[in-house]
């Protein structure tokens, strides 16, 4: 049960990553993107590509791996410059797509279907059994100082001009901003962040495999940051280990209701979820912690 | 010479000629008042002016360069302002924080000044709070700072119009309907407001449906109609002319 525990803990601190990747795009800039798990599997497959082909040491591969994410992101947002809201969904949606469809296809450098599988795992021989706690630490560290580098851009003059872009484009253009720039910039950044998750996640469960980018995870983040709170990265990482908790415990509830067949109760989970949402967002329709405002009025409550 | 010159813009939306040669000039330090009945192209000609939209064809001189094409942050970099018709403030953002956004050349909107804090920007940004602040007490928001722009009051988000734009510490302001949806008591203020930013030397144009501040504010109108420039003189001039008397008010037949 405790590894059981760990695994999970693991999952929703990497998807709390995830979040916070969403965060940047799309909580702080209004950017939709439905494609994000696009980035985190070119994350996990440029790390597992570099460490298990060429022989990278584990640390080189995650760089790459946000190296590369920031790239995708920077350079997709250049083929988007004149789409808005819901056709940048659509074609963020087409790009994960394309990313998974590429994996699953070429063979030579993805292993295709059958996956990457042998991937290292940080200091797994010293470590032997203690190595899933250990990595978990690891994410949780991870998490947190990204935590703290994505706080520090939401409150600064940098953070205000995604979220006006954010509010009114047009408004943050008459202001003097760049639109374009700040935006590639919160794609390149929020594209990194997701990447480097996705290196997490190869480099823990040492296997991965097209069919694991799916779109519906990219809907658990979204549900997740809608939760937490819009544009507030605590938020974020809280709605990130809610969704994992919540997926998880429903899973148990064969026991409880052992008449429903597994596809019904996979179908009753997801139903579970969206009553789950519904009911924050009828309750807190900002997410359990609404995005923060400073108070600039008054210099002693500042920040 | 002028401080904005408008030549012969051209811009069609369909079948309709929203600007269909207008010209205009805006000397400096005064405030010149952009009238005409609806549908003009008043506010055509604002857009593209402030680079929100691009015109089919024309020139656009501002400050002595020619800026016809301009992206809008590029014009507002030049020293060119503007407020919106319907106040359109940033709504999930405090009303300082709409201030402060038009701060200009911000050292801490690079990402990476925004990791790593260096002391010059954190600097910046508490100098352009002074600003903001100043700006809030001089148009009566500072009780409200810190509320987002969304629960502000009609008349409030007029104001936070005119204060973003002062924000950017500009040369020339296009004001689009100041006063419209704006109660009498409140119009006064803003009349206030801008003449005192006029004495300060800024150079303002205005469109507006009011006639009394029209008035009351203006050196010089330009009245225009169906896409052109119809007259332009003192009001007193241009109220007199018949020309404006019947686009208001329809052609005697």
């Amino acid at each position: 049960m405790t590894s059981y525990l760990i695994a999970m803990a693991t999952f929703a601190a990497i998807y709390a990553v995830l979040g916070l990747a969403l965060n940047v795009m799309w909580g702080m800039t209004g950017m939709v993107n439905l494609g994000l798990v696009g980035f985190y599997a070119v994350g996990a497959y440029v790390s597992a590509i570099l460490t298990v082909k060429l022989g990278w040491p584990i640390a080189l591969g995650m760089a790459a791996a946000i190296v590369a994410t920031a790239a995708v992101g920077a350079v997709t947002t250049f083929g988007l410059l004149r789409l808005r809201d819901d056709y940048l969904a659509i074609v963020t949606l087409g790009f994960a797509e394309v990313v998974r469809t590429v994996a699953e296809n070429e063979i030579w450098l993805t292993r295709g279907t059958d996956g990457i599988s042998g991937i290292p795992q940080p200091l797994k021989a010293a470590l032997g059994p203690d190595f899933n706690p250990a990595y978990l630490v690891f994410c949780l560290v991870v998490l947190g100082v990204v935590l703290a580098l994505v706080e520090r851009l939401r409150a600064s003059p940098f953070g205000r001009v995604l979220r006006a872009i954010r509010e009114d484009p047009q408004i943050a253009a008459v202001a003097g901003k760049n639109v374009l720039r700040f935006k590639v910039k919160a794609f390149a950044i929020g594209g990194a962040i997701a990447g480097l998750a996705g290196a997490l996640y190869g480099h823990y469960s040492s296997y991965i495999v097209p069919e694991i980018y799916v779109p519906l995870l990219t809907v658990y983040i979204f549900l997740a940051v809608t939760a937490g709170g819009v544009g507030n990265n605590w938020g974020a990482v809280l709605g990130a280990f809610i969704i994992v908790f919540f997926l998880e415990s429903t899973r148990f509830l064969i026991q409880v209701i052992p008449w429903l067949s597994p596809v019904q109760l996979a179908s009753l989970r997801e139903f579970l979820v969206g009553l789950g949402l519904l009911l924050v967002l009828l309750l807190r329709p900002r997410g359990l912690l609404p995005e923060p405002l400073p108070k600039l009025s008054d210099p002693a409550a500042r920040r | 010479m002028a401080l904005l010159e408008v030549r012969e813009l051209h811009r069609r939306f369909g079948g309709i000629a929203a600007l269909d040669g207008a010209s205009l000039e805006v000397e400096a330090g005064g405030i010149t008042g952009l009238i005409g009945p609806n549908g003009a192209g008043k506010t055509t000609l604002f857009n593209v002016v402030s680079g929100v939209l691009a015109a089919d064809s024309g020139q656009v001189r501002f400050d002595g360069r020619d800026v016809a094409g301009w992206r809008s942050d590029q014009l507002a970099a030049a020293g060119l302002a503007r407020t919106f018709q319907i106040a359109r403030g940033l709504a999930q953002m405090t009303v300082l924080e709409n201030l402060m956004l038009y701060g200009k050349d911000q050292p801490g909107e690079a990402a990476w000044a925004a990791v790593s804090r260096p002391a010059g920007t954190l600097r910046f940004e508490e100098e352009l709070r002074q600003r903001a602040l100043d700006v809030a007490r001089r148009l009566d928001l500072a009780a409200v700072g810190d509320n987002r722009a969304a629960d502000l009051s009609g008349g409030q988000k007029k104001l936070l119009e005119l204060g973003r734009a002062l924000m950017a510490a500009p040369k020339l302001v296009l004001l689009d309907e100041p006063a419209a949806g704006v109660n009498p008591a409140l119009a006064k203020r803003l009349a206030g407001h801008i003449l005192d930013l006029k004495t300060q030397g800024l150079t303002f144009l205005i469109i507006e449906h009011n006639m009394g501040l029209i008035a009351e504010l203006c050196d010089r109108v330009v009245v225009m109609a169906q896409g052109r420039r119809l007259a332009a003189g003192s009001f007193a001039e241009v109220r007199a002319d018949h020309r404006v008397q019947e686009a208001y008010m329809g052609r005697v037949a």
